[in-house]
């Protein structure tokens, strides 16, 4: 069941996923992350650790986030592992509060 | 991260393989789950680390020892004991923890002589995590899909002749304060031959409940309920055995006489604000007929000789990951925090504790250390055959060769002297 990265990562990049990773399946470009769902074991600990909840099984992707599935499964493998906790956007904080979180 | 040094890691293993819950905690039918093993391959075979299996800090080598030949000493040993109910009868035959089972289905060792009577009707689960769900998961599971795992084939024997019809899984708090992950939740919905069922009058929540489940960052818990509340809305089809939920239910008294008959079950309710509720009883009982019962309501670490322990919280004391006073000793994991959170949780932890051996660095002895080439001559002479990492590559290959021929991903060695017969041959 591959989980999804959303939009919710965009204006916040907190890379706190990328540190409870137990396989390091998360590639990032300067905007968000995306989960390869070749690597992912489904552990589910990303979704838990995201303060912005911007990660999805893709179960319980909402209607409006499906396009997300292609883009993690497009952009992923053609960008670098992000595997160490990054600093976030400087749009982070308000992004989250935006969000409602 | 990147350190300023470059390190040297010798990391000693009790059993002489390594990967510890993810080999002998995560349910067969989860393989993906074990993938990590992949990562930890990885590490395993990077320069200047080694794995020194079969070697039992404080049995066969002390803690002074390995401290006189290594600048710091991390504990990730874990939590492997299992929390008692602590009530009266709690060892009567029927009465047995998850924790056993488990080890037992997974081929660990130390469990291989265990016996498990599933003839009975009923079993009780008494836990709300996903330790509870893996044992009913795989109490429930038709046989055949499990002979295509890697099982302990003694387990399957056993489990073959289950004549298990009802599972009920008891826990003190409410639906939305249940430890599940949703998704091993859904799961276990989804099994052939079983009805999952839930008392709506349960999913009435009390306001702080309510009120917890509105938290946008309580993701598990309004994924839980969601579950729990569509169970509700299904028909059982004829024939089904059952799973049964119970909640805000505590068991008070163990009942049998040669082994477990029955249980008597208070009912509590909460009280507290959101997030700090806890349990009260009400001192309303009821009664349910059982002879097989699995505790599954938390673990506790083992104390280590020479190093300090916290017997309220089954941990080593620590902060952010430092040990007492002096430097050089650190712990990750359960052993740190205590038996929470899944895999990946870990993960998290163990890097915090890695920053905290990095700011110290300049304040460890500056006097070079051996590490563990001085141990090795030494357990030798005690006896003791270290498994390297190559030596458990043999018994992988192993495993995986006997395991293809029945269509599993491995047959699991499961004696030590197996595994370490293996080795000479």
């Amino acid at each position: 069941m591959p989980h999804i990265v959303t939009d919710k990562c965009q204006r916040c990049r907190f890379t706190d996923c990328v540190t409870s990773c137990p396989v390091a399946c998360f590639h990032g470009d300067d905007q968000m992350l995306y989960i390869d769902n070749a690597v992912c074991v489904d552990c589910g600990a990303c979704v838990q650790v995201c303060p912005v909840h911007a990660i999805y099984e893709q179960s319980d992707l909402p209607q409006d986030k499906l396009e997300w599935l292609t883009i993690n499964a497009e952009r992923a493998p053609q960008l670098p592992v992000i595997s160490d906790k990054q600093v976030p956007l400087p749009t982070a904080e308000s992004r989250k509060r935006e969000l409602g979180y | 991260m990147k350190l300023p040094l470059t390190l040297t890691i010798d990391m000693f293993e009790r059993l002489p393989v390594p990967f510890g819950l993810v080999r002998y905690g995560v349910a067969p039918d989860h393989p993906k789950l074990k993938q990590p093993t992949l990562v930890y391959d990885k590490i395993a075979r990077s320069a200047g680390f080694a794995f020194l299996g079969n070697v039992a800090v404080g049995r066969d080598v002390t803690l002074e020892e390995v401290r006189s030949t290594h600048h710091a000493i991390l504990f990730a040993c874990g939590a492997e004991l299992d929390k008692r109910l602590g009530l009266a009868n709690e060892d009567l035959p029927g009465s047995r923890t998850a924790t056993e089972f488990v080890g037992w289905y997974n081929g660990h060792p130390e469990y291989r002589d265990r016996s498990f009577d599933l003839s009975g009707d009923v079993v009780a689960i008494i836990g709300q995590g996903n330790v509870a769900l893996d044992v009913a998961r795989i109490l429930a599971k038709p046989v055949e899909e499990l002979r295509s795992t890697d099982i302990a084939a003694h387990a399957l024997d056993v489990l073959a002749e289950s004549r298990i019809k009802e599972i009920h899984i008891i826990g003190r708090r409410g639906p939305a304060q249940a430890n599940f992950t949703t998704k091993e939740l859904r799961e276990l919905g989804e099994l052939k031959g079983y009805s999952t069922e839930i008392n709506a009058q349960d999913l009435l929540l009390n306001p702080a409940s309510q009120i917890e489940l509105e938290n946008k960052t309580n993701f598990s818990a309004a994924g839980n309920v969601e579950v729990f509340r569509s169970w509700t809305a299904r028909v059982p089809a004829a024939g089904s055995k059952r799973i049964v939920f119970h909640f805000l239910q505590s068991p008070v008294a163990l009942h049998g006489h040669e082994r477990l008959d029955h249980l008597t079950l208070e009912q509590t309710e909460l009280v507290g604000p959101a997030f700090g509720q806890t349990c009260r009883g009400t001192g309303l009982t009821s009664i349910l007929k059982c002879n097989l019962l699995f505790r599954s309501i938390g673990y506790r670490g083992r104390p280590l000789p020479g190093v300090p322990f916290d017997e309220a919280k089954g941990v080593i004391p620590n902060i952010a990951g430092r040990i007492g006073e002096d430097r050089g000793l650190y712990a990750a994991g359960w052993i740190k925090r205590g038996p929470s959170g899944i895999i990946g949780t870990n993960r998290a932890d163990a890097v915090a504790t890695v920053q905290s051996i990095a700011a110290d660095l300049d304040s460890l002895d500056p006097r070079p250390k051996p590490g563990a080439s001085p141990l090795r001559p030494l357990l030798a002479s005690r006896g003791k055959r270290i498994v390297g990492y190559e030596d458990w590559l043999r018994i992988d290959a192993v495993e995986r060769s006997r395991g293809e021929s029945k269509g599993k991903p491995r047959e699991k060695l499961i004696h030590i002297n197996e595994m370490l017969s293996l080795l000479e041959s």
